[in-house]
This record gives C-alpha cells, sequence and structure tokens, in this order.
C-alpha cells in the first residue's frame, strides 16, 4: 500500500512535469495546427543551456534557469519569425516536416557540443528527505511538482483573464473572424511559440533536476508529450494536464509493478498501449473539443 | 461626433430631402478599386463609391456581385483570401488603405462584420467581445461594454455562456458588438440578415439604425434583402458583376424601376410581382 501510494507521487510529480511540458505543445497546435516535432529537443537545449550557464559560466542556479527562460521565449519569437513566418499560407504537412528538420539540427548540435554523456545539474536544494506519512519526497520533487502547478495555474489564468490570452484562444476558434477585429495573428503565433517554449525549458530543467541530463534522455520528453496530448485531446489545455499526469503515473506503476514480474522494462511502452486503447474509444481523446453544433 | 441627418452639413435647411453623397463630409471613398484573386481571378472591375460621414450605405446586388470583395478590401481582409486591390485607391481620412494590413485598418477605426456571424464558439459571449479590444489602448472598456449590453440586453443575459450555444439572432448581435467594442468610425456590414426571421431581422436593423443615429457610427451595409436595406439607408448603390451599376439616394433608388423589378419585386404599379416572373425578367434583361 505504502508502495502504490509512493508511485502515485512520483508519477504525478513526474505527470505535472509532462503536463508542462504538453502544454507548449498544445498550444502551437491550438493556435497554428502545425505538430512541432522538435518540441523535445527544444526542451533539451534549454534544459543544457541552463546548466551551462550554471556550470561553465559559474552563474547561481536560479538566475541562469530565469536567464535561460527568458531567452528561449526570444528564441520562440525568432524561431517563429525566420523558420515559420515564410510557411504562412502553406500546406501545414510542410510546417511539420519543417519541425522535423529542426529536431534533427537541434539534436545533432547538443551532440556536438555536449556529447552522449549525462550530467548532473548542479544541487541548489539541501538533499534532505521529506517524509509524509509513508510517503518519501525529495525537496527537488516537490519543488518540481511546485514549479509545474504554478506555471500551469499562471498560464490558466493568462488565458481566461488577459486580452492577449483570450485573443490567442479566438485566433484558435476562427483565425479570419479574429483578424478581422484586429487581431495580428503572427502577433499570436509568435507568443504562442514563445510561451511553448518556456514551458517546454520549464519542464526540462525540473525533469533534469530530478533525475539526470542527456541529449537523448531529454528529447525523449518530446515523445512522451505525444500520447499526454493525444490521451488529453491535442486542442485542449485541461487535456494536456490530465494526459501528463495519466501518462507520468502509468510510467510509475509499470516500472513499480510490472517490470519486477516480467524482468524486462515495459515503463516507456505502456503509455503508447494506454493511448491506442483510449484513441479506440475516444478517437479526439479526452477533452478533444467537440464541435458546437446547435439543433 | 457627427449626427447621421442633415444636422452635420453646411447648409441645412428644414424639409430638405435627405443629404446625399458630396454634400456631407466624405468618410471613405473607393475609387475605381480593381480587385483579383490568386492574380488571375478579376472579382471587381472599376468599383467607385463614396460613404459620408455619419449615414449609412447600402451595397445591394446578387450572389457574386461582388459585394463581400469590396468590404474585404476596404478592410484588409482579402489578403487571408490570397487576394489583392490591383488598380485603384481606397481614401480613408485622406490616407491610401489598399492593401493595408488588417490590423492597422482596425486601428484606423475600420471593422468588418464578416459574412455568417463567425463568432468565437468555444468562447463566452463576453470574452467574444474582450477579444474586440485588443487594439485599444484606452481604459474604457468597462463602458464600452456596457453601451454594447445597452444595446443588445440579450447578450447581457448571456454573457457567460459559450457563444457557440446562443441563437442565430443573439450570435448575429454578438458579431455587432464585437465590432463595436473597437469603437469603429466606420462599421462594415456584411448581411446581417442572413438566416434570420423576418422578425429578427427587424429588430436587428432597427438597432443598427439606433447606433448608427446614437453613436455618429458611419456604416456600409451589403445586403441581399433590399427592402430591409433600403428602409435605414441614407443613400445606395447597386452591383452586378463585379461593377456598381446604379447609385443614389434611398428615395431614388426605391422609385427606380429596375430597381423595383429585380430588387423588390414590385411592378410599376407598385404591386407585387409573383417571383417566377422576376426570375424570367432577370433572365432576359442583365445590366452588362
Amino acid at each position: 500500500m505504502d508502495f502504490l501510494l509512493q508511485l502515485l507521487v512520483n508519477g504525478l510529480v513526474i505527470g505535472s512535469v509532462y503536463a508542462l511540458a504538453a502544454l507548449g505543445f498544445v498550444l502551437i497546435y491550438k493556435a497554428s495546427r502545425v505538430l512541432n516535432f522538435a518540441h523535445g529537443d527544444f526542451l533539451a537545449l534549454g534544459t543544457f543551456v541552463a546548466f551551462a550557464l550554471a556550470t561553465s559560466l559559474r552563474l547561481p542556479v536560479i538566475p541562469s534557469i530565469i536567464l535561460t527562460l527568458v531567452c528561449f521565449f526570444v528564441l520562440g519569437l525568432v524561431v517563429e519569425r525566420v523558420v515559420l513566418r515564410p510557411l504562412i499560407g502553406k500546406e501545414v504537412i510542410a510546417v511539420i516536416m519543417v519541425s522535423v528538420g529542426l529536431s534533427s539540427v537541434i539534436k545533432g548540435i547538443m551532440y556536438l557540443v555536449w556529447g552522449p554523456g549525462y550530467f548532473l545539474f548542479p544541487e541548489f536544494l539541501p538533499d534532505v528527505p521529506i517524509i509524509i506519512g509513508d510517503v518519501y519526497l525529495s525537496p527537488m520533487h516537490l519543488l518540481g511538482l511546485a514549479i509545474s502547478a504554478a506555471l500551469l495555474g499562471l498560464f490558466s489564468l493568462f488565458f481566461k483573464r488577459s486580452t492577449l490570452g483570450v485573443a490567442m484562444r479566438a485566433v484558435a476558434d476562427d483565425q479570419q473572424a479574429a483578424l478581422s477585429l484586429g487581431v495580428s495573428v503572427r502577433k499570436i503565433f509568435a507568443v504562442s511559440w514563445g510561451i511553448a517554449l518556456v514551458s517546454a525549458v520549464a519542464a526540462g530543467v525540473v525533469v533534469g533536476s530530478i533525475t539526470s541530463l542527456s541529449t537523448e534522455g531529454l528529447s525523449a520528453i518530446g515523445i512522451l508529450v505525444f500520447p499526454a496530448v493525444i490521451v488529453g485531446g491535442l486542442d485542449s489545455v485541461p487535456g494536456a494536464v490530465v494526459g501528463g499526469l495519466l501518462i507520468g503515473v502509468l510510467e510509475n506503476l509499470t516500472a513499480g509493478f510490472i517490470d519486477p514480474l516480467l524482468g524486462v522494462s515495459l515503463r516507456s511502452v505502456v503509455p503508447f498501449i494506454v493511448l491506442v486503447l483510449i484513441l479506440m474509444m475516444k478517437p479526439y481523446g479526452l477533452f478533444g473539443t467537440v464541435e458546437i453544433e446547435r439543433v | 461626433m457627427t449626427q447621421p441627418t442633415t444636422a452635420g452639413t453646411p447648409l441645412p435647411v428644414a424639409g430638405s430631402p435627405p443629404v446625399t453623397a458630396g454634400a456631407a463630409q466624405t468618410l471613405l471613398t473607393v475609387n475605381n478599386i480593381e480587385v483579383v484573386y490568386q492574380d488571375v481571378i478579376l472579382v471587381l472591375k472599376g468599383v467607385s463609391l463614396t460613404v459620408p460621414k455619419g449615414q449609412i450605405v447600402a451595397l445591394l446586388g446578387t450572389n457574386g456581385a461582388g459585394k463581400s470583395t469590396t468590404l474585404k478590401a476596404i478592410s484588409g481582409l482579402l489578403s487571408a483570401e490570397e487576394g489583392h486591390v490591383r488598380q485603384g485607391s481606397i481614401i480613408y481620412r485622406g490616407r491610401d488603405i489598399a492593401n493595408a494590413d488588417p490590423a492597422s485598418v482596425v486601428q484606423a477605426g475600420i471593422v468588418q462584420v464578416l459574412e455568417g456571424r463567425r463568432i468565437f464558439k468555444h468562447l463566452t459571449v463576453e470574452e467574444n467581445l474582450r477579444v474586440g479590444t485588443i487594439t485599444r489602448r484606452d481604459g474604457a472598456v468597462r463602458e464600452d461594454m456596457e453601451m454594447v449590453y445597452h444595446y443588445f440586453p440579450r447578450l447581457y443575459e448571456r454573457r457567460r455562456q459559450l457563444a457557440g450555444y446562443c441563437s442565430g439572432g443573439e450570435q448575429q448581435m454578438l458579431a455587432i458588438g464585437r465590432a463595436l467594442m473597437v469603437r469603429p468610425q466606420l462599421l462594415l456590414l456584411d448581411e446581417p440578415s442572413l438566416g434570420l426571421a423576418p422578425m429578427l431581422v427587424q429588430e436587428i436593423f432597427a438597432i443598427v439604425q439606433r447606433i448608427n443615429v446614437e453613436q455618429g457610427t458611419t456604416i456600409l451595409l451589403v445586403e441581399q434583402n433590399a427592402r430591409v436595406a433600403l428602409s435605414v439607408a441614407h443613400s445606395g448603390y447597386i452591383m452586378e458583376n463585379g461593377r456598381i451599376v446604379q447609385e443614389g439616394p434611398v428615395e431614388q433608388l426605391k422609385n427606380n424601376p429596375d430597381v423595383k423589378e429585380f430588387y423588390l419585386g414590385l411592378t410599376e404599379s407598385g404591386t407585387r410581382k409573383s417571383y417566377r416572373d422576376v426570375k424570367a425578367y432577370r433572365r432576359r434583361k442583365r445590366y452588362m
């Protein structure tokens, strides 16, 4: 029972990080119908940049993370401007292929600079376990959960309360109508790329601090974002949160209960099996947009 | 704010006929524009029209005449459909806005209400209105929202509901209200009567007329329902095949025998004509 509880808690922590990463992915999809295959690679790149700032430049950890987040917001705007804007009006599949290309380029750069090894993010919290009941938690786990929850809350507040956030949802709903009211669709695309990269890097830094940094391990989160997002529904922000949590919990339960029985690791396979099952029953995901039809 | 009728003109004479184009201050002039889609399809073949400040100008015509294209040429929304103004100019308050960026046109005070309502279905009514304030820099958004609710009390009742679940009439009201949140000088209305019951059409046009009078908003109105459009407009234009074929003050248009035949479905004596006769007549005689 304690073991189950421990796995659930670990799953929720890692799931909240997946949710955060998935949020950025959903945002880009909602605004421009583009599936960003480079999402995981941006996540990994951001984490490594924060790592490099903290270790090579010897900046304190927290300022280097904040600096990275700011830089990646700007990078999001630049990527949108340089890579994607020339493709506005072209087939969506062309843009998706560009994101596949971006993914390879970024991965290549990371292998060139950091190689395939494992790195440890500098410790910035005391490694004193916190024990609640029978559940063991490291401070980093708690902080990760808090950061993810805070950012997710902040983003949903932004979409609900700020005019720009409401306009972003309006663009997702009817682009031409938004244009007719003076919403600059380009600006919305740029901001969604900026926010998407911020959420990706924040997620990457949390995962990197809890486990370790490696090019392969971090960019694989980009793959895990797919089941999280598709389970929740490609265009739903709450869906991304539920999907992320679900995948995180499933991974941990599989690792804890099924892997020891079979003697092989299935933790990275089970999320995809669940994905297939859910899609068989609910093709638009659990929270995907249901077309509003008046009768 | 200018008054919509004779009050704003230099020499108002009591009981004088409605002011025609040219006499009042001009807000928008479209000079002989040609519009092409995808660089090959010529849709407007030299359209000119004038919208005097504070008036309602009706732009009538059948399907495919180019009415909506004319509005999109003014609002800049053509660019989103791979169209552009190839020739001519669109002068708004002394500035040529042909092929301008839609956001800058909205900032200049022109807003288009698209055909078919096009409300944001997954946003609430109030959020729909908020999108209209994106170009605003002043803080009077609350007051304007009250103003929209004042004209459309039904929207107030539904303000927390998803717009997609509102009735067709409410959605049309929302589309107009959302545009009013921009605080436009010039409102471009594209077929507000589309798909609405006659009672609702009357209701919406009465409100449009009130907005024109009370807010001083100039309106360029595209309609297929000529009868209701001519009942609120000061002057009108009739389009066919990408050209203007008739123009003048409303009284003159209403009495024009061709307009009576084609658009109002009346005979010379003023009695209603059978639809079948109108169609047969249309097939024989066309403006070319």
